[in-house]
């Protein structure tokens, strides 16, 4: 299996004014390609960071992370985003859909960013709600749509780009049980299909749908281990 | 992302939100209109001044007397003195003298009452030579012209303007009547054809034109003074020759150097372009303040355009976060501002040809919209919105996306 992150040594330091506070203290780990992982720890533990630094948002201040064997870790701004572009499939908590545009739009926008053009964008696009089940919602716009099917529209426009790793950031935090569900489900699907998934949370029984759990408490590492519910 | 796509997503953003992007173009639609309108008005008086002088014929050279200074001190404008005569007239016409002068004529003004019957009018008699309507490029509408037999013989005839003969003989034809002019009988031998203009403040059509033996007769005075020569030069191309023969022979025949010169030699173009001083500098205040309302109609783009970078964090945080780099997300913004100073530019033309041709029923005054001043003010709109587009778009690109995704 080759490594789609690798990280080590990182730490992120943030400073204001004469105050640092170290949010993360050294943090080494390898996820490889096709695994499901949960990064699992309270607010203030260090996983939002994380989070931020796996999604190339945000740089570290020390040491190196290697994506899909790439060093983006001392990348400016511009590459990093081409870097999010192509490799990272994003999904948030808040769903974060452009409320003004119907679900294909939102599904295809990382697609306009890569230049794809308009006809294979659209094509792709359809494709990608087909594949989370909203093949009939193509047209609605986010707001006639039920949160978890916002959340399933955010999973296609994660997937439209066919990045590496898809990065989801407690992604059912803002879903009742049966929408929760149904979003876990769709990831257990598409880690069954093959992709790599980075899942950030705080609930543990969300966590345990994953099949590896790397918990995280005072910005290091403190358990890292095989779940049961892995296949 | 292409120009099409970065086009495509700035209209829509700006049709997201109708109405708080109106009300942003609406400075930019008022000032670009009254930009188009003053700009406008200050083109159609120039237009309109050019075309009543240069009704007044072609070529011509306009002679008057210069400046007369009285005992005490107090100066008179130009034409106040009474230094030019006949003879200077007379000199000008000669060809060996002045070889560039085609036709010259000499005119005196005087103020008097033309009296038929009942009716009486006062008008400005001029005493002209035979060379007056060729000069002045006139023609008559009925009889015919005094001859240069009754300019020797200071005959008691009288060429009435269009509107004089309207004023007098209310019907039947004037020609062949007889008018009293200040008591004096004289007969009426033509009518003037309408000029329609009415260059240097009066009617060119209420007028009375008599040989000019006859007007200083009239006036009882022999010192041959005048109060105009018109000159006619014999080509457009010969214009500035006549000019400097003309003066020339002044400066000699009153003995004067050119700092002490008693009269003034006028082109239709210098006219024009006293004229028009005026009305530039009207036009420039309008002008002046038709830009300070462009300048915060400006500064609404901007002001909107910040608001919209605020509201729209978390948007521009997913768009960073899904592949756009900054400069993306500058050029998106500079669009979007571009889109609102564009289209608040061609409503603001199309209200102000609307209202340019509204205006001059209502306060007659001609307004001529040129193409340049249209381009010129779409140009402006359109840099307008770049450039007050210019930081808040930098704004927008300059937010890290953990930073927009996380607000709330």
């Amino acid at each position: 299996m080759s490594a789609i992150i690798e990280l080590a040594g990182v730490r992120k330091t943030y400073r204001s004014g004469t105050i640092e506070f170290e949010a993360l203290r050294g943090v080494d780990t390898r996820i490889d390609e096709g695994e499901y992982v949960a990064v699992v720890g309270p607010s203030g533990s260090g996983k939002s960071t994380l989070m931020n630094i796996l999604g190339c948002l945000d740089n570290p201040s020390e040491g190196s992370y290697l994506l899909a064997g790439e060093d983006v870790s001392r990348m400016s701004e511009a590459q990093l985003a081409e870097v999010r572009n192509r490799r990272i499939g994003f999904v948030f908590q808040q769903f974060n859909l452009l409320s003004s545009l119907p679900a294909w739009r939102n599904v295809e926008l990382p697609l306009v960013y890569a230049g794809v053009p308009r006809a294979a964008r659209r094509e792709r696009a359809i494709e990608a709600l087909t594949r989370v089940g909203l093949a009939d919602r193509i047209l609605n716009k986010p707001g006639e749509l039920s949160g978890g099917q916002q959340q399933r529209v955010a999973v296609a426009r994660a997937l439209v780009t066919e990045p590496a790793l898809i990065l989801a950031d407690e992604p059912t935090g803002n879903l009742d049980s049966a929408s929760s569900a149904d979003v876990l489900a769709l990831l257990d699907e598409l880690h069954a299909a093959g992709r790599t998934i980075v899942l950030i949370t705080h609930e543990h029984d969300v966590a345990a749908n994953a099949q590896r759990n790397l918990v995280i408490r005072d910005g290091q590492i403190t358990s890292d281990e095989l779940v049961g519910a892995a296949s | 992302m292409n120009w099409f796509e970065t086009v495509r997503a700035g209209v829509e953003a700006i049709r997201a939100h109708r109405l708080r992007s109106a009300l942003t173009m609406l400075g930019i639609v008022i000032g670009i209109s009254s930009v188009i309108l003053t700009v406008g008005l200050g083109q159609g008086a120039q237009d309109q001044v050019k075309q009543q002088i240069s009704a007044l014929g072609s070529n011509l050279l306009i002679v008057s007397p210069g400046s007369s200074t009285s005992t005490t001190g107090m100066r008179g404008g130009f034409g106040s003195a009474s230094t030019l005569t006949l003879g200077d007239a007379t000199a000008i016409a000669d060809p060996s003298v002045v070889p560039d002068a085609k036709r010259v004529a000499p005119t005196t003004s005087t103020s008097r009452a033309l009296t038929v019957g009942e009716t009486n009018w006062t008008t400005s008699v001029v005493g002209t030579t035979t060379t007056w309507p060729d000069v002045r490029t006139r023609t008559l509408s009925s009889g015919r012209f005094f001859t240069a037999n009754e300019v020797t013989q200071a005959a008691n005839v009288v060429v009435l303007g269009s509107d004089t003969s309207t004023e007098l003989f209310s019907f039947g034809s004037p020609v062949g009547q007889t008018v009293s002019v200040d008591g004096t009988p004289m007969t009426v031998i033509g009518v003037l054809a309408p000029s329609g203009s009415t260059a240097s403040g009066t009617s060119e059509d209420d007028q009375a034109l008599t040989p000019i033996s006859t007007a200083m007769r009239l006036s009882g005075t022999s010192t041959g003074s005048v109060s105009t020569i018109y000159v006619e030069a014999t080509s457009s191309d010969t214009l500035s020759a006549a000019y400097q023969e003309i003066n020339a022979l002044l400066l000699n025949a009153h003995g004067v150097t050119a700092d002490a010169a008693d009269f003034n030699i006028a082109t239709q173009d210098s006219l024009v372009e006293t004229a028009n001083s005026t009305n530039k500098t009207l036009t420039v205040l309008l002008g002046g303040i038709a830009a300070i309302s462009l300048l915060v109609g400006g500064i609404g783009v901007m002001n909107i355009m910040l608001v919209s970078v605020t509201e729209r964090v978390r948007e521009i945080g997913l768009r960073k976060a899904l592949g756009a780099t900054p400069s993306v997300i500058r050029r998106q913004f500079l669009v979007e501002a571009s889109v609102l100073g564009l289209a608040g530019g061609l409503v603001g033309v199309a209200i102000g040809y609307v209202g340019a041709s509204l205006l001059p029923s209502l306060i007659n005054q001609p307004v001529t919209v040129s193409a340049v001043a249209t381009f010129g003010a779409i140009g402006t709109a359109l840099a307008l919105g770049i450039g007050f587009g210019v930081y808040p778009a930098s704004r927008a690109a300059r937010l890290t996306p953990i930073d927009a995704l996380r607000s709330e």
